[in-house]
């Protein structure tokens, strides 16, 4: 807690340069201070002392060109990175609701229980449909077979796929469309009521069809969840999100409302970015 | 004018000559092959099914597949007719007509009855190999592959894992003699020793604990033949694992498993596939060693089968048909074949055992291939 507080006076008497307008700390879900990252014992660092407050229940884009560390960064929040060895975060915290993610008391399971991922590639398991969403909660040794079914169905309505699939929940999930399986993992997802569903271009396998569908859905969840969504695509970054924060080998370069990133950046580089000059 | 005609007619003859070559390499293999099998089918079907002899007979000859082997009589009745008749039945016959006259009478060892005994002790043997085998080989690939660090020490074990695949198998029936069968491996406590003290004897509650090796045993062959196709299961078991696509683990790991729960529910029943069609290719394999189960496990002849009153072996927690020793297909085969003269009367027992076996290890290969089928089709991601 007092750990808390010596943040917030640091945050209010000298605010980070990138970051002008900080979300006052009681909102922040998530945040970064100065982390920096490696994949090789920490011989070179792919993120460099980032720092910014990811607010709750909004949507935050990280945008940025191949190789700039947002996905890398998405994957430190629910320590998905530990499933490589070698990688560690060298300098700097991540605090979800104030507890710092990488301490030693932290149990990993138990973070990604409460910090949700939806991947790029849409991944659901070779299984019915039924068993896909039901997946995290059998897992957490739910069995009872009423609860189940409800959590079922409220994921598949929240992630509008109830309608197409009611009838077919124990045929596979292969059989659906892309677009259908991406939202079907959405549903695995928030079937297990996380706080924060991180999102790793979701949309990036997807026809434009299914990604319009994707975004809306994304626009109703944001009322219940904090999402983190990486995007190469900077239509839909303005589409969804309410903060973007641009990112260039491995540093954060600019992060404020996507209003502003897209309309009046305050770095030029952000600028040639979004206007297309390079990236 | 063609302004695509061939420039030089000495390439293009070349380019023939190579491809009929090839072809011919090609060809000459599957010729060989196919002929073995032919030869192999035109002595051997005729005893399995004397339907397809040349004198006729019933569709299937069931007595060679459902009687032990045993001594092969041949004599010469009364009538002058020759005769051949498996010992059992040759006691008998001699019962039944006791004034019937004999003559020329001549033995030839193993090759009467059928070929029951090393059928069930070839399963037996497959069947202690392959659980043996699996257990120890789906460990050892899940911990290489998923809960190893990759570094130089795990390189050094699948190097070994992999020189270990080379080595002959009578060096894997030697090792498993020196150590399954004579090494003393099995604690036993005992008590009433006296002072007739093996070497090792741990004294415990008022008794000793000792250790006993296995000596010639279905337990010792088993467990040698699962030494032997190890480096084979692990490898197919790490293969089928590497192919179970990255996104499942991500997912299920994402989802708050643990490692054990994303290994048990979102890696393994994907790679099952993969390692059933291995362990059956295994089994082809293990069942066809002669090598390792020679000094291990079997016998040229045994009158009965492992679980017909087997020999006590002293342990209390072991079935005692797991001590005995077996008699199995392919040691069969090198008996019939090396010990024993080719007669007329012989040529049954040496031929039919042949293709039965071969008839065997097919069906087992024909397993693996529809498995890979079926799963192909089944499971796509």
């Amino acid at each position: 807690m007092s750990n808390s507080m010596n943040d917030t006076t640091r945050t209010a008497t000298a605010p980070v340069p990138n970051n002008p307008n900080p979300i006052a700390k009681q909102d922040a879900m998530i945040e970064i201070d100065d982390v920096s990252f490696s994949y090789d014992h920490g011989q070179t660092n792919v993120l460099r002392n980032i720092s910014f407050d990811i607010p709750a229940g909004k949507v935050t884009a990280l945008i940025g060109p191949s190789g700039c560390g947002k996905s890398t960064l998405l994957r430190c929040l629910n320590r998905m990175n530990d499933l490589v060895d070698t990688s560690k975060v060298t300098n700097g915290q991540i605090r979800i609701m104030g507890q710092d993610i990488n301490a030693s008391d932290v149990d990993p399971i138990e973070l990604r229980k409460q910090v949700g991922m939806v991947f790029q590639k849409y991944n659901p398991f070779p299984k019915s449909i039924y068993d896909n969403v039901a997946y995290g909660l059998r897992i957490q040794g739910i069995k009872n077979k009423p609860k189940l079914d409800e959590a079922v169905e409220r994921s598949l309505r929240r992630a509008a796929l109830w309608g197409e699939v009611k009838d077919r929940l124990g045929s596979s999930a292969l059989g659906l469309s892309g677009g259908q399986q991406q939202r079907l993992c959405i549903a695995r997802t928030i079937a297990v009521s996380p706080r924060i569903v991180l999102m790793d271009e979701p949309c990036s396998a997807l026809d434009p069809i299914a990604t319009a569908r994707i975004e809306e859905l994304i626009a109703e969840l944001r009322e219940e969840f904090t999402i983190v969504i990486v995007t190469h695509n900077m239509q839909q970054a303005t589409r969804v999100s309410d903060r973007t924060a641009f990112f260039y080998i491995g540093e954060l370069i600019e992060y404020d409302s996507t209003a502003k990133i897209f309309s009046n950046p305050s770095v030029k580089q952000t600028e040639e970015y979004i206007t297309g000059r390079f990236g | 004018m063609n302004p695509f005609q061939s420039s030089s007619n000495a390439r293009k003859s070349k380019d023939a000559f190579g491809s009929i070559v090839l072809a011919a390499l090609t060809y000459i293999i599957l010729g060989c092959t196919l002929f073995i099998f032919y030869d192999i089918a035109k002595k051997g079907l005729p005893v399995l099914m004397p339907v397809f002899s040349e004198k006729g007979g019933e569709v299937l000859n069931t007595d060679f597949l459902t009687r032990m082997p045993e001594t092969l009589v041949e004599f010469t009745d009364a009538e002058g007719v020759k005769q051949s008749l498996p010992s059992s039945d040759f006691i008998e016959y001699t019962k039944a007509n006791p004034d019937a006259v004999v003559e020329n009478k001549k033995t030839n060892a193993y090759s009467g009855g059928g070929i029951k005994g090393p059928l069930v002790g070839t399963a037996l043997l497959v069947l202690v190999c392959m659980v043996v085998a699996l257990v120890i080989g789906i460990a050892a690939a899940v911990y290489l592959n998923e809960y190893a660090k990759q570094g130089r020490f795990v390189g050094m074990i699948r190097l070994a894992i992999m020189n270990l695949a080379g080595v002959p198998s009578i060096v894997f029936g030697l090792f498993g003699f020196a150590f399954f069968c004579l090494f003393p491996l099995i604690p036993v406590f005992e008590t009433g020793l006296g002072t007739d003290l093996p070497k090792v004897a741990i004294p415990m509650f008022g008794g000793h604990l000792i250790f006993k090796s296995l000596g010639n045993s279905l337990l010792a062959g088993g467990l040698t033949l699962a030494v032997m196709v190890l480096p084979v299961i692990i490898a197919a078991c790490e293969e089928s694992l590497k192919a179970v696509p990255k996104g499942f683990r991500e997912a299920s790991l994402a989802l708050g498993a643990t490692k054990w729960q994303c290994i048990r529910t979102a890696v393994l029943p994907y790679a099952t596939p993969g390692i059933l069609t291995a362990s059956v290719l295994g089994v082809t394999r293990v069942a066809g060693e002669t090598a390792p189960i020679m000094f291990t496990a079997a016998v040229a002849l045994k009158g009965k089968l492992p679980w017909d009153s087997p020999s006590d072996n002293g342990i209390f927690w072991m079935p005692d048909f797991l001590t005995d020793s077996v008699q199995a297909m392919p040691y069969h085969i090198y008996t019939v074949a090396a010990r024993i003269p080719r007669t007329d009367a012989t040529a049954a027992m040496q031929d039919g055992s042949v293709f039965v076996f071969l008839l065997m290890v097919m069906a087992f290969a024909s397993v693996s291939i529809y498995l890979r089928i079926h799963f192909r089709k089944k499971l796509k991601w």
